[in-house]
């Protein structure tokens, strides 16, 4: 019997990792889908108030982490590649980068977040009673939005830390990386969110 | 090529005692400890209907105060929808069946499959705690409507991160079951060979996938209106109740069909097997199923006609309503097809799969009558309601499931029931049910709001009616229940093919080996070729 228990555990299909990542990654745009369409709606009903709110957010932070954000889907792209030709320096080295790139989105949002706090300007605060209706929702929607989107980040990044472990231990290498392709596949989502987030909330005026 | 023969309940893995169980990758033992869990799940539910039914035995206080009651109708609506008839079939059977139907060894992601277990019973313990907390059971309705649940004392944050966890469960099971089908069938069993339970199962899956995350972050965007005050569904903030209606039903619309589909897909199966002859329109059922999946995502706002819509979103709300009927009905007129000249052999399986067809064409029926506009507004928020979704969800997919027991307990467990008594328990249920449902329609119309504790006297001949039925429905749930538990301790060794069915699961023993196919299966081109 015990060859049939390792037989069981060792069923091993790429593809159905990779679909399985896929699958999981609808339902991620799903779960912020929900959110846009919130976002839509009370645009559409207060134009004027998120107008005015948006004009509040700093677009050179915004820009600088869209960038960031950028440039560590890349790194993490090439790490793929780096495993694929069997140089693991590399591929550590631009995991690294990408987990550092993470980091510095996070440092940036903290100032940002904090700036908002240091006005009196977050979610349950007296401050934010006191608005007029379209920018209270405005900026609810922008904790709401960016806070799950930094969560995301944060669960992307322990992803890649993962990663990191399992390519230094020698569990993902250049012949079975799928690991590592899911991986990257979460993060160019979190990456993607942004893309979405960054003119809804900073650009659009 | 194999060794000898050891079923999955005897296999000896690398634990012992409960942690062989809690800690199974098995897709048959998983699917034992979602049947365990959720018919226990099952009985609290029944229990808070019963004491609900007991409480509207005549007008005025009869048992409990009024909020008491309302705490009843969530907590036994949250148990009934997350926690069993969500799961219910494809949790079980689905885990159970659909790699063996498909001739693999088991579903893709067997330590996935564990997690979405374990998932279940933190969201089911959260559920089930937020009736026993301190600030008392949530009074909202199973639906959580603003602005009402984000002003109440009572436990809805614990309530809704219950439904939220459940749903993430769902999600994970979904995702296993669609990779499942789309990896794991034998060679040679392509899209069109499968049975029509995996067919089902699949459909099934992708609504689990694509509409759990609506009501995923609804119920966060709830949440953090209880603790932020956020504004989104608060009027005083400028948000909006109406929108959390969308969104609520954007998922519990399409969450309808993850309840009927899989049932569907268990009367499908035990109609040709009892009728012996090959399933009529076998592609129409397929694609059937898959309409429905698609469509019941587009008809959400037939519950809402009376919240404030605009006249072309109703009418065409109530359009795609009655096209989504369509495929159901084909599906109906297939069964019944199929049932023309066959030999039919009536077996406790087919009693219950007759009873699911009678129950759900009338559940299908008022739903029209609730899809039109003019008639919904009529009896919308009325105990008409009620009766109709009880027919569709405990007359369809409540049968299904007794069916699904009834035909498949044999191949799970090794052992075979006795039939008298699961006749005689199968017609008590379908006595008391529409007992108890039936007159819930005629004071429904006559103006019977759902939700209350109270009701005017003209309407205590059939309350008195419904709760006599409860009682028999439960004595006979209780009646069938036993007789399956003897059947599994005491009851005679069942054959691998007890009913002479086709399809995979019965060319293996009862009960199947560690990894179901001890020899490559032999997939045919019909799963269903009787002679």
């Amino acid at each position: 019997m015990s060859e049939h228990i390792t037989h069981v555990e060792e069923h091993r299909d790429d593809e159905a990792s990779k679909l399985g990542m896929w699958l999981f990654i609808f339902t991620e745009l799903l779960l912020f889908g929900g959110l846009i369409l919130v976002y839509s709606v009370f645009r559409m009903q207060y134009p004027a108030n998120f107008h005015e709110a948006s004009l509040e957010l700093s677009v050179t932070i915004g820009a600088i982490n869209t960038v960031v954000l950028l440039i560590s889907s890349m790194t993490i792209a090439m790490a793929i590649t780096a495993i694929q030709k069997k140089n693991k320096k590399l591929t550590l080295r631009l995991i690294s980068i990408t987990v550092f790139m993470a980091l510095v989105f996070l440092f940036n949002k903290y100032f940002e977040w904090g700036h908002k706090f240091e006005h009196g300007l977050y979610p349950g605060s007296d401050l934010m009673q006191l608005l007029e209706r379209g920018h209270h929702l405005y900026f609810s929607l922008y904790f709401f939005m960016t806070g799950l989107h930094a969560l995301h980040i944060i669960v992307g990044m322990v992803l890649l830390i993962i990663c990191y472990v399992k390519v230094n231990k020698g569990s993902i290498a250049h012949d079975k990386f799928v690991f590592l392709e899911n991986g990257a596949l979460y993060w160019h989502l979190v990456d993607l969110i942004w893309i979405f987030l960054f003119p809804l909330l900073y650009l659009i005026s | 090529m194999s060794t000898e023969y050891i079923s999955f309940l005897e296999h000896q893995g690398k634990y012992k005692g409960i942690r062989s169980w809690i800690f199974a990758t098995d897709h048959k033992r998983i699917a034992f400890l979602y049947m365990y869990a959720i018919a226990s799940f099952f009985l609290i539910g029944a229990i808070l209907g019963l004491l609900m039914r007991i409480e509207l035995i005549s007008p005025g206080e009869t048992i409990m105060k009024p909020q008491t009651y309302n705490g009843l109708f969530t907590v036994h609506g949250i148990i009934m929808i997350f926690m069993v008839v969500i799961p219910g079939l494809s949790a079980v059977f689905g885990n159970f069946f659909l790699p063996i139907l498909i001739g693999a060894k088991d579903v893709a992601f067997p330590k996935l499959n564990l997690f979405s277990w374990w998932l279940f019973m933190l969201g089911s313990i959260l559920a089930v705690a937020s009736q026993l907390l301190k600030s008392g059971p949530p009074d909202t309705g199973w639906t959580f409507y603003a602005p009402y649940s984000t002003t109440t004392g009572t436990n809805v944050i614990t309530a809704t991160t219950a439904a939220f966890i459940l749903g993430f469960s769902s999600i994970l099971t979904g995702l296993n079951f669609i990779v499942t089908v789309h990896r794991m069938r034998a060679p040679g069993m392509k899209f069109f060979n499968m049975p029509l339970f995996p067919w089902a199962i699949y459909a099934t899956a992708w609504i689990q996938l694509l509409a759990t995350p609506v009501v995923g972050i609804t119920l966060i965007m709830l949440i953090a209106e209880r603790l932020f005050g956020i504004g989104f569904f608060n009027p005083d903030l400028g948000g909006d109740p109406v929108l959390f209606q969308h969104l609520f039903w954007i998922y519990s619309h399409p969450a309808v069909y993850i309840m009927i589909l899989p049932a569907m897909g268990v009367i499908t199966e035990i109609i040709p097997t009892f009728c012996q002859k090959k399933v009529y329109g076998y592609k129409a059922i397929a694609m059937s199923s898959l309409a429905i999946a698609g469509v019941g995502f587009l008809v959400w706002g037939h519950h809402m006609y009376t919240s404030g819509m605009s006249e072309q979103a109703r009418w065409f709300f109530s359009l795609l309503t009655f096209l989504v009927a369509v495929p159901s009905a084909i599906k109906v007129f297939n069964w019944i097809s199929t049932m023309y000249k066959g030999s039919i052999d009536m077996k406790p399986p087919f009693l219950f799969a007759l009873f699911f067809i009678f129950l759900f064409m009338i559940g299908g029926l008022t739903g029209l009558i609730l899809g039109s506009v003019a008639t919904d507004i009529q009896v919308h928020d009325t105990s008409f309601i009620v009766a109709h979704f009880h027919y569709i969800i405990f007359g369809g997919m409540g049968f299904a499931f007794f069916a699904a027991i009834h035909y498949w307990l044999p191949k799970m467990y090794g052992k075979m029931y006795n039939f008298t008594r699961a006749n005689i328990a199968a017609v008590a249920l379908f006595i008391g049910f529409n007992l108890l449902y039936f007159p819930q329609f005629l004071i429904g119309i006559q103006g019977m709001p759902r939700r209350y504790f109270d009701y005017p006297p003209r309407f205590q001949w059939a309350q008195i009616t419904s709760t006599i039925g409860g009682f028999i429905l439960v004595s006979a749930v209780i009646l069938m229940i036993t007789n399956l538990i003897i059947g599994v301790r005491r009851g005679a060794k069942a054959p691998a093919n007890p009913w002479n069915g086709t399809t995979l699961e019965w060319q293996i023993p009862s009960p199947p080996s560690l990894e179901n196919f001890d020899e490559e299966p032999l997939v045919k081109e019909n799963p269903y070729d009787y002679k």
